[in-house]
């Protein structure tokens, strides 16, 4: 029962998506599938996540190919983590768009498209091969532009435009890195690669083959000076889909990064140094483009990029702190992101703006839900004791270690001006006396819709926001996580190991 | 022959970005053809060309002898070429939608996303 755990997640998104696709007229139907399939997704999430806490990391070979020969499977904390952190947000956007998104939109096979990025992304987290994860990427860009497009309007295709040939830019870079490493090494396993890489001779070559790495997926997690496609897309589709991709699709192109830079290629000083210089510059670029914006969405957008500089941070210190730190911002992102697109979307729902500037009077007209979206927005802030000031912390720490100043001022500095522009966004939006908004005829207005519809909505941000609350407060149980996910990080060994014996016991 | 590929690889890619650079609609989806294909021929020369070897050890012996062709790259290649396949299928539909609602296939007169609002 336990030997194939770690196929589920994939086996049960697949199965979800493919019922969908059977009940492709019937709406109400596609909703309630997809409610209960990604409570069941959780449910398996949560039992992978602990049985890799239990027993330590968990591998399975595809069709029993010893490896490096088979498609390898491997779940260790980091990806298990991962996998329990999409079926978390998978629970609340598929919740969150069964109300918010309108019928004229899902009736294009919005869900069973949905439950096929969840599986695109449960597969990169999980795979342990690195074509297989160039497979995996290519089916989260696919499913992604067509929830990108879902609906047509002018500003959408625009937007998709711009993302589809970035995205399919990085592809490529990403397919010829895999060639050039395939014929170095002639190996795509990412244990086995671990320690071909370091044997090969032309380390010039193993260099510029870690920058193609390095290119392709900073495109993908859209850092300093690659993320153009991000602020010109994001913020057109419907806010529920803006939330599964702010809060997991950039994401997916740091976890690589991650793995990338810590099994396969060493980090040397100069790959430390371009990692450092571009974690400091995404901060900065980040921050001051949300300053500037005036469509909420954008600026969440700008902020999105922002904290993606964290997470480089983190890694390019490469130190156990750091990248503990990197990871434990990973996790708080995910569900701070993914919350603050849904919030994007309810304001919009209540007021039919996303201009800050015609937005206003929210607090008075709703004080409830303006102290629930208090919570991911301070959270983002780091004000302490909330989820987003403990990574900080650790990476500031490591910053002193290893003595990196200028990018503990990059990071004091990229706070501060979250801070500021969250703080003008409350003031704008929730304290200002808001103009008077002529009420647009047909526009499905939040006070309009029925109770149930209400709870479908609220309901995931007070979920997101509950595990948000958890993660600040229980700081120290998310800490020892990303404690462990680090170390497991920097020594690969572990990870070789479980990969390889394995095999071992297959032999036998 | 490795050389031929490689120079054949080479053109690909850089025709492939300069089209892709290119304010021309159309043209950016030539590009991205023309680089999906540089990209599968990469891999194929890099998984080494071996004429007529195929990848079956002696029964007498446990390992290859002499060079053989390695049958992975073809299956990568394979792979490559199905994704690619229909990521191109949807990039002409998307830019044929695109032409439609923007009336334009001038990517410069594409802004609308990125201006102040």
């Amino acid at each position: 029962m336990t030997e194939q755990l770690l196929l589920y997640p994939l086996l049960l998104q697949m199965f979800l998506a493919i019922v969908l696709m059977f009940s492709w007229s019937r709406i109400s139907w596609q909703k309630g599938i997809s409610i209960i399939g990604s409570f069941l997704n959780l449910g398996v999430a949560v039992w992978l996540f602990s049985h890799v806490w239990e027993n330590g990391t968990q591998t399975i070979q595809a069709g029993n190919w010893a490896p490096p020969f088979g498609i390898t499977f491997v779940a260790d904390s980091l990806s298990a983590t991962l996998v329990l952190l999409t079926s978390i947000a998978g629970v609340a956007v598929s919740s969150f768009s069964s109300a918010s998104v309108i019928p004229s939109r899902l009736k294009f096979g919005y869900f069973p498209i949905f439950h096929f990025l969840l599986l695109g992304l449960n597969g990169a987290f999980l795979t342990g091969d690195i074509f297989n994860l160039y497979v995996w990427f290519e089916i989260i860009i696919i499913t992604s532009f067509v929830l990108l497009t879902i609906g047509g309007e002018k500003a959408q295709l625009e937007g998709a435009m711009k993302y589809f040939t970035l995205n399919i830019l990085a592809s490529v870079i990403f397919l010829t890195a895999i060639a050039v490493l395939y014929g170095l090494t002639g190996s795509l396993n990412m244990a086995d690669l671990a320690g071909k890489v370091a044997a090969v001779e032309n380390r010039t070559l193993i260099q510029v083959n870690a920058l193609l790495f390095l290119i392709g997926f900073g495109i993908k997690s859209a850092v300093f000076p690659l993320y153009f496609w991000l602020p010109a897309s994001y913020h057109t589709p419907p806010s529920a889909v803006s939330s599964i991709f702010g809060g997991l699709l950039t994401k997916v192109g740091v976890y690589a990064l991650l793995r990338v830079f810590t099994l396969i290629f060493e980090l040397d000083t100069f790959l430390q140094n371009v990692l450092l210089t571009i974690a400091v510059l995404t901060l900065f670029s980040g921050a001051i483009g949300a300053l500037v914006q005036n469509n909420i969405r954008k600026m969440f957008s700008y902020l999105v990029i922002c904290h993606i500089g964290y997470m480089i941070a983190g890694l390019g210190m490469m130190t156990e702190v750091a990248i503990a730190g990197a990871i434990f911002y990973l996790i708080h992102d995910i569900l701070v992101k993914t919350n603050l697109f849904m919030v994007t979307g309810v304001i919009y729902k209540l007021k039919a703006t996303n201009s800050m500037k015609k937005l206003g009077g929210l607090y008075a007209d709703q004080p409830l839900l303006s102290l629930l979206f208090a919570i991911p927005l301070f959270s983002l802030v780091g004000i302490p004791p909330l989820s987003g000031f403990w990574p900080k912390l650790s990476l500031i720490g490591a910053g002193f270690e290893t003595g990196n100043y200028v990018l503990i001022g990059a990071i004091l500095f990229a706070s501060f001006l979250t801070l500021f522009v969250v703080v003008r966004f409350w003031a704008e939006v929730f304290w200002k006396n808001g103009e008077k908004v002529e009420k647009i005829r047909n526009f499905p207005y939040f006070n309009k819709l029925r109770n149930y519809k209400k709870f479908q909505i609220i309901g995931p941000i007070v979920f997101l926001s509950i595990i948000t609350l958890y993660v600040g407060f229980g700081a120290e149980n998310i800490q020892a996580l990303a404690t462990r996910i680090s170390y497991e990080l920097m020594n690969s060994e572990g990870y070789i190991d479980a990969v390889f014996s394995n095999a071992r016991i297959m032999e036998k | 022959m490795e050389i031929l590929l490689a120079i054949m690889v080479g053109t690909l890619y850089a025709a492939g970005i300069y089209m892709i650079l290119r304010r021309s609609l159309v043209k950016l989806i030539i590009g991205i053809i023309l680089l999906g294909n540089g990209a599968n021929l990469l891999i194929f020369l890099l998984g080494r060309i071996a004429k007529g070897q195929p990848p079956i050890i002696p029964e007498a012996s446990k390992t290859f002898l002499e060079a053989y062709s390695d049958p992975l790259p073809q299956a990568l290649i394979l792979t490559a070429i199905v994704i690619s396949f229909g990521l191109q299928s949807f990039a002409i539909i998307l830019v044929k939608r695109a032409h439609k609602v923007v009336k334009t296939d001038d990517l410069d007169e594409m802004n609308a996303t990125d201006e102040y609002s």
